[in-house]
């Protein structure tokens, strides 16, 4: 039997798996010391949990355990890593490049090291399926850069960068190489050695762990990666993050990461299969249906499309037994439609039309047939209800119209 | 953010969803509102040579706010004098759908569509010449 609500936004956060669970719960209560605690066995008992999760952690990108530093989450990794680098390396240059549809966590601290006059930002523009060209970051570089930060996977379309080739520029031209990487481990294979990346951040709540829990890789070797901290205090994670460390966040994003690597190609398989299952049934009910991001090289669980003519706000209120996410302004704090999507040089209205589905691990076949169902009759609704669906079909080019608003 | 049980109820049972002929004499056509920004009303309004609103449709490209004021403007016209449908404010829209702060544009583009298509069919009538909607 089918269950209502049906979550697909797994990009937003997956649900805690019960085997991460079952490895959390005795260090909330039996086991609750401090890692840093290093004279009582409370304290080697947490110790040797968060040393095991370090090495789950690491094994999931083909890190060594001390190259893991602990943060509250992916939005500090990215504040550390951006921040840290701008700092600790300010008398080499104060040059960094990014590109436009980076998580706001990226290109906030970009902003704000600008603001502050401790950086200037080249923001490299991506193409109609949102990969960024890796001659473009090549071409960016002057001798003044000193961090790259492009991100694995985007959130929001799913587009797979050329992150092997952007590594192989950064590391020709000595320069730190940081990624974004939330998205990708876990769901596509992540190696840091092999993709040359020196900084990577990651996430547990995106890859079935707990909220609250990320980790920044920091390369200890080849070359060795220097941070200036942004918190202060006891001197944790060899001195770059301050702060008693969550071994009860960490163990789980830890057992969550053994799982995700142990089941990682089957399950890369199945998304892929009921993603494609997805996409094939809206692509068949429905005409105008437009596909946001790259065609292949795209995260397995994603599936990003614009329904034209069909405000997102709108659709979303109408599958309301569904979670999923839409770009439309209407569903952002700002106002705005998402920048991912009018970054690829799409209709702005397309923006607005657009719809997130995120699939995860706990999906099913029957969901997929049940969501393709609720949004194509929900559609086809507003279509209905669609003065620009209706002058499409009179044959009006609404590109030709004056509009008043 | 949760919607109100009246915008909800537009939203699900929308009142006067359709079209009149454009060329009907008696009827006003307000389009307001553009594509990019994700909301874009068409409100019709078939008015008597008495200036009574005898009839509404719409359509509306927009969030769940936004259909639900273009459809209860549709119910809030009828029978109205044109000169009293000039009259109303977009707060009443807001009021009626409790709509939070973030939707009040909504409402004024509502109120706007009606003062548009209004002003459409005093064209037609030959009452003040105005510049076609559409190149």
């Amino acid at each position: 039997m089918l269950k209502t609500p049906v979550y697909m936004d797994n990009h937003a956060t997956t649900p805690c798996d019960p085997r991460v669970l079952d490895a959390i719960m005795p260090y909330f209560t039996s086991k609750f010391g401090n890692a840093a605690s290093r004279n009582h066995s409370f304290g080697w008992e947490a110790e040797e949990a968060v040393g095991k999760a370090r090495d789950q952690i690491a094994g999931i990108i083909n890190a060594k355990s001390k190259e893991i530093i602990f943060t509250s989450g992916a939005t500090e990794s990215d504040n550390l890593a951006i921040k840290g680098v701008a700092e600790f390396y300010k008398d080499k240059g104060n040059h960094l490049i990014t590109c436009v549809t980076e998580h706001k966590a990226v290109l906030d601290s970009c902003r704000a090291l600008e603001r502050l006059g401790k950086a200037t930002v080249t923001y490299l523009p991506v193409d109609k399926y949102g990969m960024v060209d890796p001659d473009a970051v090549r071409k960016a570089i002057t001798d003044k850069t000193v961090l790259i930060t492009i991100m694995y996977a985007n959130n929001e379309i799913g587009t797979i960068h050329p992150i092997r080739e952007i590594g192989k520029i950064a590391k020709q031209r000595e320069i730190v190489f940081h990624c974004d990487a939330v998205q990708a481990v876990g769901k596509i294979p992540v190696d840091v050695e092999k993709d040359g990346i020196d900084l990577l951040s990651m996430s547990g709540h995106k890859i079935y762990g707990p909220k609250g829990v990320g980790a920044l890789y920091v390369r200890s070797k080849g070359p060795r990666v220097r941070l200036t901290p942004i918190i202060d205090g006891g001197g944790h994670e060899r001195g770059m993050r301050s702060g008693t460390l969550n071994v009860t966040g960490i163990v789980g994003f830890g057992a969550a990461c053994e799982i995700a690597k142990t089941e990682l190609a089957g399950e890369a398989r199945y998304l892929t299969d009921l993603r494609n299952q997805l996409q094939a049934q809206l692509f068949e009910r429905l005409d105008e249906v437009y596909l946001n991001g790259h065609p292949t090289e795209r995260l397995p669980g994603n599936l990003n499309v614009s329904f034209a003519y069909v405000e997102g706000e709108s659709l979303l209120m109408g599958i309301n037994d569904v979670a999923v996410s839409s770009g439309s302004a209407c569903t952002s704090a700002t106002l705005e439609p998402s920048y991912v999507i009018r970054a690829l040089g799409t209709d702005e209205e397309l923006a607005h039309s657009s719809i997130r589905f995120g699939l995860g691990r706990f999906n099913t076949g029957e969901e997929v047939d049940y969501v393709a169902e609720r949004v194509t009759k929900e559609v086809k609704r507003l279509r209905e209800m669609s003065p620009l669906y209706e002058m499409a079909r009179e044959g009006i080019d609404l590109k030709s119209v004056q509009w008043k608003a | 953010m949760s919607y109100s049980d009246k915008v909800l109820d537009h939203y699900n049972h929308p009142r006067n969803v359709g079209s009149f002929a454009r060329d009907d004499a008696n009827v006003g056509t307000g389009v307001v509102g553009a594509p990019e920004c994700g909301d874009v009303m068409k409100l019709q309004l078939k008015i008597s040579d008495a200036g009574v609103i005898e009839d509404a449709r719409f359509k509306t490209f927009g969030c769940g706010s936004a259909i639900a004021s273009s459809s209860y403007v549709t119910e809030l016209v009828k029978g109205k004098h044109i000169d009293e449908a000039m009259a109303i404010k977009n707060t009443v829209i807001v009021k009626e759908l409790n709509l939070p702060p973030v939707k009040i544009h909504c409402s004024v583009l509502a109120e706007d569509a009606i003062k548009a298509a209004i002003s459409d069919w005093k064209t037609h009538k030959g009452v003040a010449p105005q510049k076609a909607q559409e190149k």
